[in-house]
């Protein structure tokens, strides 16, 4: 019900994401989806790509630390509201919604996200029947 | 006791006055080192006995003594008196080995009292002044050493101890305080405070001197304090090797700090070559005491980097005056005081599983207060920006708890912190202090 997501720490600093990048770059390695959280000091590059077991590697190859964590990625149509009746899934069980960020996949919108309880989150998104991406699904993208 | 001089007839000798002085107390300190086993045996190696100490340049005879010596001889072993005529030592924090520990009898305790009060009457203190120690007291020898000398002159002292800056302020208002002892940063601190209370130290302070020391600070930021509070502020020398503060001090010339040579014999060292340099030369500080009776050093390798800017001062000072400190011939950085080695930081960082081994010191001056940045390399990623702030704020704890002063802490992504060709570049000094 999950797929995994790549985290990058980054630094605040121009040339920092580069590395990152073209290290992806010479694995060919898809990136699907990607978005930076930013603080004063550093920042989270948090990447949903083709292979995420390989860029892992790739990465400690190049000198990048990665975690690997699992997020939902939900799928919902691409029309207005949406998104705020899968959210309202969520917040009506009780669960909060640590981070989310969305793109457009084959006329889909993918929701990835992660959350404070993912138990309840699984329960959740069987109970309502909500369309979810697999890992499987990464691959056959690529 | 309306002269210029504290000790008149010792502060204003002439050179040759103060060598023959020298040599005599030189060549009683030798026959007293004999009454320790471990200066017995440093001598025999050096192949010397005290009789080689014939003239003053024989002081080259003799062996260094280190920081290390005084470790390895943890806690007594280099008293050369009994132990039941000790009545004091003091003690480093011992953070990076072996504390290293002082001894005094009660005569070094007076002699200590004696070169502060010297110090505090040169700069034009008198028994009607009142002065605040706004210094750390307990093992840091810039407490009680200035305690005990400005008792020694006989003002009314204030030991106010460090920090707490409203209470201080109030002190120097009720009572009048027209002298003070601070670590240049806290004087910075205090006028800050004072501003935001709205008190004018040229107004509503009957304040004349400063004495500002224990961290090393440019000529800039003396003149910025100055300016601030309104008084001269004199620059003192210490270290709890040689007693504490007395050492060396300024007089109102303001032109280099008088090392008092009827207590010690400074030589100015290559810290590579170990020879002496000519004077005006940068080279590394070595002190011998002369009147110390529990431990007296030998040619002491001070680590601090300056040079001898003259022997005669148009005060009437013929005590060599040796310039502010230069820099360091070993990697201890110091901090509002505090003495800090990076290996220090390293210790503290390497118990972390999440952290690299790389990592960066850098010290700067932010309106006038002298801060580190602390930068170390994360070795795992996280997607969770509470664990970065829980690490940031462990290992700021943690390291607080090892320097007693708490650093900023920036965590940086693996290979982002510059290795420089061999040896890694550890700190960087941006406080522009050694000028």
């Amino acid at each position: 019900m999950t797929i995994p997501q790549l985290s990058i720490f980054i630094e605040n600093r121009s040339g920092t994401l580069i590395k990152v990048l073209d290290a992806l770059k010479e694995a060919k390695i898809q990136i699907i989806a990607s978005t930076i959280a930013d603080t004063a000091e550093y920042g989270i590059y948090r990447l949903i790509c083709s292979e995420p077991l390989r860029a892992q590697e790739e990465l400690k190859k190049a000198g990048v630390a990665v975690a690997l964590s699992e997020v939902f990625a939900i799928e919902i149509d691409d029309q207005p509201g949406r998104a705020a009746e899968a959210v309202k899934v969520f917040s009506e069980a009780g669960i909060s919604i640590t981070y989310m960020y969305s793109f457009l996949l084959r006329g889909k919108g993918i929701l990835v996200f992660r959350t404070d309880n993912t138990e309840l989150a699984r329960k959740a998104i069987a109970e309502y029947n909500l369309r979810y991406i697999s890992e499987e699904d990464l691959a056959s993208w690529s | 006791m309306s002269s210029n001089y504290f000790n008149p007839e010792v502060e204003t000798m002439s050179r040759e006055q103060i060598e023959a002085l020298q040599l005599e107390r030189l060549q009683k300190t030798v026959r007293h080192c004999m009454n320790n086993e471990f200066y017995r045996k440093k001598f025999a190696e050096a192949g010397i006995t005290p009789d080689d100490i014939k003239t003053l340049a024989d002081v080259r005879k003799l062996p260094f003594t280190t920081k290390q010596d005084l470790r390895e001889t943890y806690p007594f072993g280099m008293s050369c008196v009994p132990m039941k005529d000790c009545v004091r030592l003091h003690s480093s924090s011992g953070t990076t080995g072996n504390p290293t520990v002082i001894l005094h009898t009660k005569k070094d305790l007076d002699e200590w009292a004696n070169q502060v009060a010297r110090n505090l009457w040169m700069v034009g203190l008198r028994p009607d002044d009142v002065f605040q120690n706004s210094s750390g007291y307990g093992m840091f020898t810039g407490g009680l050493g200035f305690q005990y000398g400005a008792e020694k002159l006989g003002m009314l002292t204030v030991p106010a101890a460090a920090g707490n800056s409203l209470r201080q302020i109030k002190f120097i208002r009720d009572f009048g305080t027209t002298a003070i002892h601070a670590v240049p940063s806290y004087v910075t601190r205090l006028y800050e405070v004072m501003k935001e209370q709205g008190v004018d130290p040229r107004r509503d302070t009957k304040l004349k001197v400063l004495a500002i020391g224990a961290e090393p600070h440019s000529e800039e930021q003396r003149k910025r304090i100055e300016d601030m509070m309104g008084v001269k502020a004199y620059n003192s020398f210490g270290m709890s090797e040689m007693c504490g503060p007395g050492v060396g001090f300024e007089c109102p010339e303001q032109n280099g700090m008088h090392f008092w040579e009827d207590y010690y014999i400074v030589e100015i060292v290559n810290p590579e070559t170990l020879e002496p340099v000519p004077d005006g030369e940068i080279g590394e500080l070595v002190l011998t005491t002369l009147c110390r009776e529990a431990m007296p050093l030998l040619r002491y390798r001070t680590r601090d980097l300056t040079r001898v800017l003259g022997r005669t001062c148009p005060c009437g000072r013929n005590h060599v005056r040796v310039d502010r400190m230069k820099g360091r011939s070993d990697d201890m950085m110091v901090l509002r005081g505090v003495n800090i080695f990076p290996i220090q930081i390293e210790k503290i960082l390497m118990q972390f599983s999440e952290l690299a081994n790389n990592y960066l010191i850098t010290l700067t001056t932010d309106e006038e207060n002298d801060n580190m940045t602390v930068e170390v390399e994360l070795a795992q990623a996280t997607d969770d920006f509470k664990q970065l702030q829980t690490l940031e704020k462990e290992i700021r704890r943690r390291l607080k708890d090892e320097i007693l002063l708490t650093p900023i802490v920036k965590l940086v992504p693996l290979g982002s912190l510059p290795v420089s060709e061999g040896k890694a570049v550890r700190v960087v000094d941006k406080r522009k202090v050694y000028q």
